[in-house]
Formats: C-alpha cells, structure tokens, sequence
C-alpha cells in the first residue's frame, strides 16, 4: 500500500480523487487537505463518500510524508506551493493549469501571469499515457492535462502523427458546469447557466495552446458550456490531405488505440450514439474518439468524449498513478458507466 | 466452419459461422454496419442499407 494525499480534496476534482482512491486496492489516502473544512467530515462535502470513508479534512500542514501527493488545487496556486508538497511527497501529480505548458512566456500569454516556479515547468511529464507512457513509468513530476485538451489530443494526434491532415485543427469544445470548478460565482448560477450554450471562450482559451504543444500542430478552440455537469465533448475540423480516405483515417485511429485500456474508436453505422457521447461515460475513465469524412470536400470532422471529472481530470491521473507504481493499467477505473441515464 | 471477412465498410475482421445462410445480415463488430451475405462459396459481404440519424430539422 502506499500512503497518498488529496490537496484541495473539497473541489470537485478532489472528491472524484478521493472517491477513486479510498476504493483503490494500493492505496491508503492518509490526508484529504482542504483550506475551507479543516476537521469536517469528507462525506459531509462529498456526500457521495457516505460509510466509504470516515476521513476528515485536515490543513496542509498536518500533512507528514507521503509516497505521492494530488494536487487538485485552484489554478495558480499549485506553482506557489509546489516546493511544500515535493519535500513531503516522492511524487506529485498536479491537476491544475500550473505546469500543463514548458514555456514560461507562452503560459503568461494564456494565463494572463508570470509563472511562480518556471524552473521547474521542463520536470513535468505530460499526464497523458496514450503519448508519454514510457516517460511516466519514472516520473516524479506529472502534470495532468485540461479536460478539453485531452479530448482534443486523443482526437487528433493520431492523424497529425501519419500527416494525414493539413497542419492546422479547428476545435468546438462542449463542457459541463463540473469543470468550472465548485467556487460559487455569479456566472454559475442556475438561473444564468440552466438551458444556456454558452460560448464563453470564442477564441484563445487555454487549452488550445495545449493541444497544439502536445501534437505539434496550430490548433483555434472555442469552448462552450452546455447544459450538463459532467462531461466533454470536442468536434475538430481539419483537412484531408490529398489520397486520404476513410480508410485511411480509421486505420490511423485503430492502429494508435488498439492497445489503449481507455480510448475506444466509435464511429458506427447502427445505434443511438453512433458517434462519442458523453452521457454515456459520465463516472467512467474512457474517452471514446470518432471521426467523420466528406471525401468529396476533403473534409474531415473527428469527435471526442470523456468525462471531465474522470478520464479528463481524476480517473486520467489514477490511471497515470498505476503505470508510475507499475500496477495494472485499469486497477480502480473498470466502472463502465451508466445506461440509460 | 467458420469464415472470416473482411467488413467492407471500416475492414475489421467479421466471423461468417457455419450456420449463416445467403442474404443473412450479420453486424460488424467494429462499426455496427450491418453487412448482408451476398454470396457463400466464398463468403461475400456487401453494406446492408442503413437509417441516418437526423434530429435536426
């Protein structure tokens, strides 16, 4: 067993932490840290942990050595307390923006401030096992990726890699209110966001520049919440190039996934949900990827989904935490997700 | 005997049993198109017709 903490526990990416790994049969999670509810019950904020764990919130520092620490902080605030949880932890995972980009300049154009720890940005590896496995077996420092991000990477990274597309993606990204985190905000009122499609990132949102570091490529997102709390979607835009056929696609997507625990190809003829869907893969770890061609125009449409919580965020940084501690790939993520729902 | 096919719409391999008969549809594991036996010796597999989805009118 080895021993974890959970910081920032009482967010919502926190509480899927802790939901996954106080059932995670290696792990014993010894501090769930919180800011807010120093002493209060985690299923007191999480009510969904009720007689799964007695845990209760502690401050950070409460918190004595531990074999890794997730950090499921505010963006911003990880850089600032990144020194404090690498003296206590042999490994960290962050989960927030903080260390998702290696150039310190390009991440004070997207977040809007200096980097607090830009020494350090080159020692993340990229959470994604689908593109850094081998790195991850050995990392001491993992940065996992923007929901959105992740979606948009698994879409298109494996038609970039064969130079199937002309160099350069269009992204429309759908979410759920979860990814806005779980500070209460005028924007996040029901009465503001209930039956809303809200375009609240027309152009430049930060993942965008994460895709692009990831599969070398420009790539213009716009990003919009939709009526749902979990869940992502993104529908990429590109252009074949000359010779390429469905074909061609498919096989590019069968050959880069057939061996991933957590990418599915769906692009069916038959069923309600011919493409990837969300809804489905609320609370499970998979992100399902799709593509769609007009052979006539060239074009090419390739959709990806996940949930937010899981697969782009939490079950997506379990999964990275087995291949470090070399388990089984899939140890704590084999919910499948809800039908109908 | 078993036959194996290659699906026409997407190339997955598709498992033709012994008991399928001609113009039996089968489902392709790989995209769900479902695939009509148009001949036995050998198997031969052509796109059955398919409904399109259209919630947008």
């Amino acid at each position: 067993m080895i021993r974890v903490a959970v910081v920032g526990a009482a967010g919502y990416i926190g509480g899927e932490l802790l939901r996954l790994l106080v059932g995670h049969p290696e792990v014993e999670v010894v501090a769930a840290v919180s800011s807010s509810f120093p002493g209060k019950r985690v299923d007191g904020v999480h009510p969904n942990l009720r007689s799964a764990t007695d845990l209760l919130f502690c401050s950070a520092d409460e918190v004595g050595e531990c074999d890794v620490a997730f950090l499921a902080l505010s963006h911003r605030t990880a850089m600032t307390q990144i020194d404090r949880w690498m003296a206590v932890a042999k490994q960290v995972f962050d989960l927030t923006g903080d260390f998702r980009l290696d150039d310190p300049e390009v991440y004070q154009r997207y977040y809007g401030a200096a980097h607090a720890a830009p020494a350090l940005l080159a020692d993340f590896v990229p959470g994604i096992p689908e593109l850094h496995r081998e790195r991850l077996r050995s990392a001491g420092l993992i940065s996992m990726p923007g929901c959105m991000a992740m979606a948009g990477v698994l879409a298109l990274h494996p038609l970039v890699a064969r130079d199937l597309v002309e160099p350069v993606a269009q992204l429309d990204a759908r979410t759920g209110s979860s990814g806005s985190g779980a500070t209460a905000s005028a924007a996040n009122l029901h009465a503001i966001r209930s039956g809303a499609m809200r375009v609240f990132a027309p152009t430049r949102h930060r993942h965008e520049v994460e895709i692009s570091r990831h599969i070398g490529i420009p790539v213009a997102m716009t990003a919009t919440g939709v009526e749902a709390v979990r869940g992502v979607q993104t529908v990429c835009h590109t252009t074949l190039r000359p010779g390429v056929d469905k074909l061609k696609v498919r096989r590019a997507f069968r050959e880069q996934y057939r061996h991933e625990p957590f990418v599915r190809l769906v692009a069916h003829q038959r069923g309600n949900y011919r493409y990837p869907e969300p809804k489905i893969l609320l609370g499970s770890n998979f992100c399902d990827v799709g593509f769609a061609v007009d052979e006539e125009a060239g074009r090419l449409v390739t959709i990806a989904a996940l949930d937010n919580l899981m697969k782009g965020g939490a079950g997506n940084a379990v999964q990275c935490l087995n291949i470090r501690m070399g388990w089984p790939e899939g140890l704590g993520l084999s919910f499948p997700g809800l039908h109908p729902i | 005997m078993t036959a194996v096919q290659t699906c026409p719409e997407c190339e997955d391999e598709v498992q033709i049993g012994h008991a399928e008969r001609l113009n039996d549809i089968i489902e392709c594991a790989g995209c769900r198109a479902e695939l009509e036996i148009v001949a036995l010796n050998p198997p031969v597999l052509a796109l059955a017709p398919e409904v399109e989805e259209d919630w947008g009118e």
